[in-house]
């Protein structure tokens, strides 16, 4: 087994043994998911929606050269400036470089999963920026010097508790400033305010980025986007390179989708959609009057675009919502972090190794029991399934993963194309268990199947086989022996 | 389709091995309904293992010996299990796409192939009559039937139809045992805490059975029973259906 390997199944046992987290899950998903149920049984024909939103990922995924060149030409017309970054390090690069060419040392930042996965905060620091979260959970996940959990719910992990202690330690709160969820809410904003305030440049992610008209759509819950986005004079944006949609219409579908998928709501309470900085007014357009001096784009490659054409591509058509973490019930027993990278669950488990390669990742394709719940609630009919199955393949391919499986695949499958072996071999197996069994069940299985009997039975084969009797019994209706 | 006079059995090496009995029930269901049911000597396993293990040439060879043995006749398939029933519908005419021998008879033999309370419901449109008594039955709803086959109303319907209001829905019926295959070996740690949730809502349930279309989730369901000791069995709604489950 290699390192990574070991070190996933150790970080599963850790999150299985820990009761605190399960609590945790239990509450958080199982009202995220009803919540999905319920907001989708508002809308007429949920699955033609679906499909629409689909189609339209489908067919920008198809082409996003084309809608990506749109976009930055839009976009920079109405006073944008998109810089492309290959790389995470290209695009950690660009952003210390707009804050040191502008003498930032305090930037704000909106939820982002894109700045997680380049670690854009360590890099800021490592310039000198300090960087402040500002949504709440990634202000507590920051606080903790801890990482998100989940893609839209970043302290799913934690109880209130564990926040009050911590604000209590770190913030010097009064019990009574952190006796409640509003109390601790307010806490965090008389905290954050004079962050804002202050700060040279604000950081968001883009949820959706609409190609003919350069603009980029953020939905947030709790408005910190909108003072990120408008409040410094330096406004940067990063985002993934498939977070396109092709027109305003389309951006219409995918969000009625988005919001009911993430949280259950019909739409966010805050939809930001903003198109390019502070600008007077010119012949060509109404100019904007308020907003940052500089609206900066990067646009992060980061490995996906390794992924079109291919086989994964279809991960790509991912908003990033979070229902099938929600619905995913080893999601359920193991939490995010034991995922081990930035995106957990079941996109998690296809985005972290299409993204960084099987080496580092190859026990995640494998961390599903394949049961399609999360293909079912995906909002763009993602077949994760599938895709779990694909570098399942490719894991095999490369000869990682247990070795004896290795050996007894191929074995199993040269003995069930040969009936008359299968056959015999299966009633020898038999027998030798019948031995070993108690009143029909195995309490122990040899080598690595001993993994089933640490916490179940395995019932002892039947003597004769359900063919051997039928035949014994009812030669006639035998058709082909 | 019309109705079939004759039928093929592809039984699983699961039920060939651990549950003949469920096999029996399903002959004895079917012949009920005056087909004539014949069970093709050579089957061997459909290769599921195989296929969800990554392990795609020793799936495909599983799926052309499959091929073969249920080609040599035309008769409709019966599966009793919707797991194995959807690899052969919808994932042989994938694996064998490109071989030129196979996949014709694939996709002939997809359409022909029906899991037992489909075929039963959707075929051969049976109704079964009621029983005034016998034990309180939970569902639960497999994975690979549910959401690959679309088995929603037809295991249902048979079971309302025999058991009335002594049959419900397990609380979180659809929610994944943690069976999974190589999964529960694999990843053992996670697979036994989604079978200890699944026996929670069993044990809050208060059925004395719970019912499944596929011995496989049963197998895994009914370890974790006899592990805790517990008195809820373990049944295949082929079981119920024939009259068979106090043997």
């Amino acid at each position: 087994m290699t390192e990574a390997s070991a070190r996933f199944h150790r970080s599963v046992a850790e999150a299985l043994a820990d009761p605190h987290l399960r609590q945790a899950l239990d509450r958080t998903t199982g009202r995220l998911a009803g919540g999905l149920a319920k907001a989708f049984a508002t809308i007429p024909d949920a699955g033609a929606l679906r499909d629409t939103a689909r189609r339209i990922r489908a067919h920008t995924i198809a082409h996003l050269d084309q809608h990506l060149d749109q976009f930055e030409r839009a976009a920079t017309a109405r006073g944008c400036h998109v810089h492309w970054a290959p790389t995470a390090a290209d695009a950690t690069r660009l952003v210390v470089d707009i804050a040191r060419a502008r003498g930032v040392s305090l930037a704000v930042k909106s939820k982002s999963m894109v700045t997680e996965e380049i670690e854009l905060n360590a890099a800021l620091g490592a310039a000198g920026v300090r960087v402040v979260e500002s949504d709440l959970g990634e202000f507590v996940v920051q606080l903790a010097d801890d990482r998100p959990s989940h893609i839209i719910a970043p302290i799913v992990h934690m109880s209130r508790d564990d926040v009050a202690r911590l604000f209590e330690d770190k913030l010097g709160a009064r019990p009574d400033e952190v006796a409640d969820i509003p109390a601790i809410t307010a806490f965090a904003r008389r905290t954050l305010r004079q962050e804002f305030l202050q700060a040279g440049m604000g950081i968001s992610g883009v949820n959706l980025a609409v190609a003919d008209t350069g603009s980029l759509c953020l939905v947030t819950n709790e408005g910190n986007g909108r003072l990120t986005t408008t409040l410094p004079r330096v406004h940067v944006a990063v985002m993934g390179l498939e977070r396109i949609v092709p027109t305003a219409a389309d951006l219409g579908v995918v969000l009625q989708l988005l919001a009911r998928s993430a949280t259950g709501q019909a739409l966010s309470v805050y939809t930001n959609i903003i198109t390019g900085p502070r600008r007077p007014a010119t012949s060509d357009g109404p100019g904007e009057p308020d907003g940052p001096d500089e609206l900066h784009i990067v646009v992060v490659d980061n490995g996906r675009s390794r992924l079109l054409g291919g086989e994964l591509a279809e991960i790509l058509y991912c908003v990033r919502c979070g229902a099938c973490l929600n619905i995913c019930p080893v999601y359920h027993h193991i939490g995010g972090h034991a995922y081990g990278g930035v995106y957990p669950g079941p996109v998690g488990s296809v985005v972290s190794p299409g993204l960084m390669g099987l080496d580092e990742w190859s026990e995640l394709p494998h961390a599903s029991s394949l049961c399609g719940a999360c293909r079912d609630v995906c909002p763009v009919r993602i077949d994760l399934p599938r895709l779990l199955l694909n570098l399942r393949a490719q894991t095999v391919a490369a000869r990682m993963g247990p070795a004896w499986l290795r050996i007894a695949m191929p074995l199993y499958a040269a003995i069930a194309t040969r009936p008359v072996l299968y056959r015999w071999l299966g009633s020898l197996a038999a027998r030798l268990s019948r031995m070993m069994g108690h009143d029909g069940w195995l309490d122990r299985l040899p080598g690595p199947l001993s993994a089933w009997t640490t916490e179940r039975d395995f019932p002892v084969p039947a003597p004769r086989s359900f063919v051997q009797e039928h035949h014994a019994h009812a030669p006639r209706a035998g058709g082909c022996e | 389709m019309t109705r079939p006079t004759r039928v093929q059995l592809f039984v699983t090496c699961l039920v060939d091995r651990f549950y003949p009995s469920v096999g029996h029930a399903v002959v004895a269901v079917l012949e009920r309904q005056g087909l004539d049911v014949s069970v093709p000597m050579d089957q061997t396993c459909c290769g599921q293992p195989a296929f969800n293990g990554g392990f795609t040439d020793d799936a495909r060879r599983m799926a052309r010996h499959t091929v073969d043995v249920l080609s040599a006749s035309p008769d409709p398939v019966v599966v009793p299990s919707g797991s194995c029933a959807d690899m052969i519908v919808h994932r042989y005419p994938e694996l064998l796409a490109d071989d030129a021998a196979y996949a014709a008879r694939a996709r002939d033999l997809a359409a022909r192939t029906f899991e037992f309370t489909q075929f039963l419901v959707d075929v051969l449109h049976v109704s079964p009559a009621a029983e005034p008594d016998g034990p309180r039955l939970a569902y639960h709803a497999s994975c690979h039937g549910l959401r690959g086959l679309g088995l929603v109303e037809q295991p249902r319907q048979l079971l309302r139809a025999v058991a009335g209001d002594r049959c419900t829905d397990l609380p979180g019926a659809g929610i994944c045992c943690g069976f999974g295959g190589l999964f529960a070996v694999k990843l053992a740690g996670i697979s036994a805490a989604m079978l200890a949730s699944k026996i929670e809502a069993i044990a809050e349930s208060g059925a004395d059975a719970v019912v499944a279309t596929d011995v496989s989730c049963l197998m895994h369901i009914g370890g974790g029973l006899h592990r805790r000791g517990s008195r809820v069995r373990p049944l295949h709604v082929a079981e119920i259906l024939a009259g068979t489950r106090h043997d």
